[in-house]
């Protein structure tokens, strides 16, 4: 599937916005994400040849930054803190806990494409240890425990 | 507005930021008029000099001094903008108080940017901002709008001549983007991997262009100082450092949270106003300034918090949000967690960063499950002594981390040690694991 009108047009504008080509290729790459879950080969190459860079360019910069994902992810990305304050508030067994609950370690996506776990530096949510962002939007969660995990993760964890 | 607490006094309790009418109506855009009217951009840059506002982000290095580095008109070479950036990057373990800011009262950021640009001579302000804090990323894009369509921000702002603008550039992860020279490198669209210096960006940065980069919460007291002078902001710190602080507590407290104080205030002060130490309320060590300072124990708690006391404790003020271990947490676990997000988060360039992090978090991790040998510790030992603070890497990342491992040695070399002969975490023995 190529990349839609409405966000091949959002590329070409982003690159007369700022310092050209080169200066464009996060954000579009960021805005791909945001539509597609993730980045395909498919749509990376699509932006290169939208930018006018190299595939190589591009996928250099695609597999430098952490958020941007050059794999399929589930449909809620959970991103769980490991930073200091959350491991002194018990980050680890809440870590633990959603791993046994959904069958799945860090990089991982469950089988039903419904989530992917990914550890996280902190992620400025230390007066809400242990904390997590969750979803597209990276809706700030915590204090989370082992036993209020399924409120983040929804009914249909079960 | 609270006197004391100028930074975060007009800040909602539920983060909602105001509209640019609500924030005119607290006195908002005051300062900015009164720069841009009535003062040079000498005299703001003098303004704040005299004030004694020191760096926010980590370094502590005069503002002020940073400024006077870019070139004035007709004195840069060649055509093409100046820039200043805000560094919006928060990632350091342990730091939440540039997302108050930039979520809360993003117009308060954005007036101390204008006058930052205007004292430096900068065409163009981009805001740089994790990926993480959307909210912060949407407030501060809305607020910039209203601004501009208010002309504030555009051509010839107030009649004054001065055209700038402004723009929210969000990152998409990755730690070492909050380096100054490796966020230029993100804005130009590369990896974030830093720079050589000299030259400095105030002589070739972004594009290769005079560029200043200054933290968050330091760009929002610009306005504060130039509106209210330097010796009312002076007046602010109990210590020769200027203003007040936009502290955090966490890790081992009652009520985890940021607290806006006098510049100087006490750690034991600010541990007691976040509900005293929690777990067995007894403080066993804190690091005063996020992941990379040195650890400070119970008899340090009561000098004041600023750049300069810190250092001579033999720590870093840094981010000036502190991490609170109570007697059943254990250091070495605290580091070990540390060890192993600094070593992910290097960019890879140098040698001894990108191939002793991970070498070093594993003994880390060997230590807490019991199987360190006690050679480990000798290892540990040297790569502080070859790669701490101004050690023999590209950049500070590595050095930064070798503070709470050098320091942990140095203070907890029992506890190191114990592990080794013990063959487990003696705190998680005695306290259980939930503790540690």
């Amino acid at each position: 599937m190529s990349l839609s009108k409405h966000l091949r047009s959002a590329i070409t504008e982003e690159m007369d916005h700022h310092g050209g080509p080169r200066a464009a290729m996060l954000e579009s790459l960021r805005m791909i994400q945001q539509e597609h879950g993730w980045v395909s080969d498919e749509h990376l190459e699509e932006a290169a040849t939208l930018l006018g860079v190299t595939t190589a360019e591009i996928e250099d910069v695609a597999t430098f930054y952490s958020l941007i994902f050059r794999q399929p992810v589930g449909e809620k990305v959970i991103l769980l803190c490991d930073g200091a304050s959350c491991y002194l508030n018990g980050a680890e067994d809440v870590r633990d806990a959603v791993m046994k609950r959904l069958g799945i370690g860090f990089g991982q996506t469950t089988p039903d494409g419904k989530y992917t776990l990914i550890n996280i530096c902190c992620v400025g949510g230390c007066d809400h240890a242990p904390a997590g962002v969750i979803g597209r939007n990276r809706k700030l969660v915590g204090p989370l425990t082992p036993e209020t995990i399924d409120e983040i993760l929804g009914e249909d964890a079960k | 507005m609270s006197a004391e607490q100028p930074l975060t006094g007009r800040a909602r309790p539920d983060r909602r930021p105001h509209t640019l009418k609500e924030w005119r109506k607290l006195g908002g855009y005051d300062a900015v008029e009164r720069g841009l009217k009535t003062m040079t951009p000498e005299e703001v840059l003098d303004t704040v000099a005299a004030a004694n506002l020191n760096g926010r982000g980590g370094a502590g290095f005069p503002a002020a001094t940073k400024w006077r580095f870019m070139p004035k008109p007709g004195e840069a070479p060649g055509d093409g903008p100046s820039y200043f950036i805000v560094n919006g990057d928060e990632m350091e373990p342990g730091a939440f108080k540039d997302r108050i800011l930039l979520e809360a009262v993003p117009h308060q950021l954005i007036e101390g940017a204008i006058l930052a640009a205007y004292a430096t001579h900068a065409s163009e302000i981009i805001v740089l901002i994790r990926d993480a804090y959307r909210d912060a990323i949407a407030n501060m894009t809305r607020a910039i709008a209203e601004a501009e369509k208010a002309g504030y921000l555009g051509k010839n702002v107030l009649g004054s001549g001065f055209d700038v603008k402004m723009w929210v550039h969000p990152s998409a992860g990755r730690y070492i983007v909050g380096e100054e020279t490796a966020l230029i490198e993100a804005l130009e669209g590369k990896r974030a991997v830093p720079r050589k210096r000299p030259p400095f960006p105030a002589q070739s940065g972004l594009w290769g262009r005079p560029t200043t980069v200054n933290n968050v919460e330091t760009v929002s007291c610009v306005s504060h100082i130039v509106g209210n002078g330097a010796q009312w902001f002076r007046a602010l710190s109990k210590t020769e450092e200027g203003g007040t602080k936009v502290f955090g507590v966490s890790g081992r407290v009652n009520k985890p949270q940021i607290i806006e104080a006098p510049m100087g205030t006490t750690a034991a002060e600010l541990i007691e106003r976040a509900g005293g130490v929690s777990g067995t309320g007894v403080l066993r060590c804190f690091q005063p300034g996020g992941g990379a300072s040195g650890f400070l124990e119970p008899a340090e708690a009561d000098i004041p918090l600023d750049f300069a006391h810190v250092a001579k404790a033999g720590s870093m003020f840094g981010t000036g949000t502190m991490i609170v271990l109570d007697e059943s947490a254990c250091p070495v676990g605290v580091i070990a967690r540390h060890m192993a997000f600094y070593a992910r988060e290097s960019c890879g360039w140098c040698t001894p960063c990108r191939d002793g992090l991970p070498w070093v978090a594993e003994i880390m991790a060997r230590l807490e499950r019991g199987e360190g040998r006690m050679e480990d510790l000798e290892v540990l030992r040297d790569t502080v002594e070859i790669a701490g603070p101004r050690g023999r890497t590209f950049c500070d990342l590595m050095g930064g981390a070798m503070s709470p491992l050098g320091t942990g040695l140095a203070r907890f070399g029992d506890l190191f040690e114990a592990h080794v002969r013990e063959g487990c975490c003696p705190i998680a023995r005695d306290y259980g694991r939930a503790a540690a």
